[in-house]
């Protein structure tokens, strides 16, 4: 059982939702980065994503934009984002880790070659933002062979016609963007949430995590209550950017409030009890 | 929707059959966007389909083009223009005369039919010259709907006049400042207007690059160019050029120009890419001859880009060519060897741009300056009777302060 798949069974059995976390690879720098990846799971996070920086994130908000330039300035690739999960491995076997990006820096260092790579480095799923269920064709058998699971993000645009081709190939969960629009700028309300999740539960078995949006502990309750998973991402960056410098170096406190914050978050999931 | 121009094939070896079902060009084009924009783009590719399918459609369009844009262009043999590189004879299909001064108005009235044909309510665009932008701005205000254009905050600076232009038309324009503030960033911001606002709006899309069916679609809109050009050198000089030759940023008038004779192997297709300083240096726009394959803002194609798969800036001082991508069809063009695709430097832009000012009493704009400098090159080498067809697809109004400023003169 992959790990993402043990994880959901495991929360499952505890009765509760998942906390998934993201930081930015090297943001502001891979010491940094390092440690808060690291103290991640302590402060309760269940699965990690890690965002691979891009010049040009086009799904992306503002406060995620900028970690990526602060993550590419401080010298990030594909080749040191892989590393950073390397070095997270030897200290923590169980935590899944997805990563989240942009097709090219991965075309880039090779498709097949990447595939293999972050299999061997302890990534357990890809989210390629720019790649739909109709062009994945060039990434599927190849993660899939190297025990990756594809994650698919799931629109309100995506009608009950469309959900099958989109879920098809998929695995580990589905990534429910919760609006329409960028990350890290607008909420959905529990009325949309409550409406939407049960037409995607209804086209799969995988675990639904519910994303883009989702900013404090009561929204991460509220978002395990409709679904299965929260994903806080521009909110913690937010704090993370917080803690800066003016040249956007990191501050002795930065890993601790980010830490502190995933805490606060992992709280008000573990505080909401799943309707049975 | 294509009409057949003269001596045109369209058999099974055409080349002029792509893209594919899946918006492919042999290994380029593609739909690389974000779910949220996936059942968009299938909706645009339909509503295309359904309006080319309509007889009324192409009708409505040519009224427009001709009333409204003023089409036919003309097609001008540059007399002096040939005596002076003393070789082939050169011709200018003038789409600088078009309402609004460039070809762009071309796709924009295609669009603005099809996004009223789908009730979109709003119009959101990107452009770099802010050619694109003054288009789509003018477009907007001929049927009354509301317009945002992101532009670069580096192209406003150097393109306040077309800046003002917009507004004075009704558009907002908003300036971006994420990224490297040029023309792919306003793309990247456009895309981001779309996604959180997919009920109302239309993205009308300036080049033949972005998501299928977008670089089908502009190429449709802006083959009117070649169709015509053909027609009025045939009734010029009874035949087809020898040489068609336009400059190229996304590749929108050169794919207007070159896709109707892309069936006629007699013709020699030249796409001229900006080399800034110099193909050799960092600066310059030339992705074919310098970029390499990879994804950026929905399609497969060169694209400008460090060894990570990082965008890299393009620079050349027409803002219009000021872009790391190009086309998917150009980088299937280039791939097959159908149309050559060289460079020419900002230095050799100016130095063609005032040539053609003084010789042809035209003052182009930068992007053609380009196309005009290899002419420059290529007419003294071709016999005299021998005929090269350059696009001047924008005037230079816009650019009258970069070249003052470059030539050392205050205005």
């Amino acid at each position: 059982m992959s790990r993402i798949a043990a994880r959901f069974a495991s929360l499952r059995a505890e009765g509760r939702g998942a906390l998934i976390t993201f930081l930015e690879a090297w943001d502001p720098d891979a010491s940094t980065s390092l440690d808060i990846l690291r103290g991640m799971p302590a402060a309760g996070a269940d699965l990690i994503e890690i965002g691979c920086p891009f010049t040009d994130p086009m799904a992306d908000g503002p406060t995620i934009q900028v970690a990526g330039k602060r993550a590419l300035k401080a010298g990030a690739n594909m080749h040191r984002t892989l590393a950073l999960v390397r070095d997270f491995r030897v200290g923590d076997n169980a935590t899944p880790i997805v990563l989240m990006g942009y097709l090219n820096p991965i075309l880039s260092y090779g498709v097949e070659k990447f595939c293999t790579d972050a299999a061997v480095a302890g990534v357990d799923g890809l989210i390629v933002v720019d790649l739909p269920s109709e062009e994945s064709d060039l990434m599927v058998p190849l993660a899939t062979a190297n025990g990756l699971d594809i994650i698919r993000l799931v629109a309100p645009t995506t009608d009950e016609a469309r959900l099958p081709k989109v879920l098809d190939g998929s695995s580990g969960f589905v990534y429910y963007v919760s609006i329409t629009g960028i990350t890290g700028t607008r909420t959905a309300s529990a009325e949309d949430l409550a409406a939407a999740i049960p037409k995607v539960r209804h086209a799969t078995d995988l675990p639904i995590a519910i994303g883009f949006g989702v900013r404090t502990p009561a929204q991460a309750a509220a978002a395990v209550q409709a679904a299965d998973a929260a994903v806080v991402a521009s909110a913690l960056i937010e704090t993370l950017a917080g803690t800066l410098d003016k040249d956007g170096h990191a501050q002795p406190d930065t890993v601790r409030r980010v830490l502190d914050h995933v805490r606060a978050l992992a709280d008000g999931v573990r505080g909401a009890r799943k309707a049975a | 929707m294509d009409t057949p121009a003269p001596m045109a094939s369209t058999g099974a070896n055409s080349l002029r059959t792509g893209p594919d079902s899946r918006g492919k060009f042999g290994g380029f084009g593609g739909r690389f966007v974000a779910e949220t924009l996936m059942p968009l783009i299938l909706e645009v590719e339909q509503a295309y389909a359904t309006a080319k399918a309509d007889p009324a459609f192409q009708p409505e369009l040519d009224y427009y083009l001709k009333h409204y844009v003023g089409r036919p262009s003309p097609l001008w043999f540059a007399e002096r223009l040939t005596k002076v590189l003393g070789g082939a004879k050169v011709y200018f299909k003038r789409d600088e005369l078009n309402h609004t001064g460039a070809h762009k108005i071309n796709s924009c009235i295609g669009q603005i039919l099809l996004a009223r044909r789908m009730g979109k309510r709003r119009i959101i665009a990107e452009t770099g010259a802010g050619q694109h932008g003054v288009a789509t701005a003018t477009v907007c205000a001929l049927f009354g709907l509301p317009c945002t254009v992101y532009m670069g905050a580096t192209d406003v600076a150097r393109q306040a006049p077309n800046v003002f232009r917009m507004k004075l038309l009704g558009a907002e324009v908003k300036s971006v400042t994420s990224g490297a503030s040029t023309l792919k960033d306003a793309m990247n911001e456009a895309l981001r207007d779309w996604v959180a606002n997919v009920t109302d709006t239309y993205y009308l899309i300036g080049t033949v690059a972005g998501p299928h069916p977008y670089p089908m679609m502009v190429r449709d809109f802006q083959s009117v160019i070649g169709d015509e050009a053909k027609l009025q050198l045939h009734e010029a000089e009874g035949r087809l050029p020898d040489v068609a030759i336009a400059a190229i940023g996304g590749g929108s008038n050169a794919m207007g120009l070159f896709h109707p004779f892309l069936d006629d192997p007699s013709v020699r297709l030249i796409g001229v890419e900006a080399a800034g300083h110099g193909l050799d240096t960092h600066q310059h726009a030339a992705s074919l001859s310098r970029g390499r394959p990879g994804v950026l803002h929905g399609n497969r194609t060169y694209l400008l880009q460090d060894e990570d798969g990082q965008i890299e800036e393009a620079h050349s001082i027409s803002a219009g060519l000021d872009y790391p991508g190009i086309g998917p069809e150009h980088s299937w063009l280039h791939e097959i060897g159908r149309v050559e695709y060289v460079a020419a430097t900002d230095d050799e832009a100016l130095d063609a741009f005032q040539l053609c000012t003084r010789t042809e009493g035209i003052i182009p704009a930068l992007e053609p300056a380009h196309a005009l400098a290899h002419v420059k090159k290529l007419a003294p080498t071709m016999a005299a009777d021998k005929i090269i067809l350059m696009n001047l697809c924008g005037r230079g109004d816009k650019d009258v302060a970069t070249v003052a400023e470059r030539l050392g003169v205050k205005l």
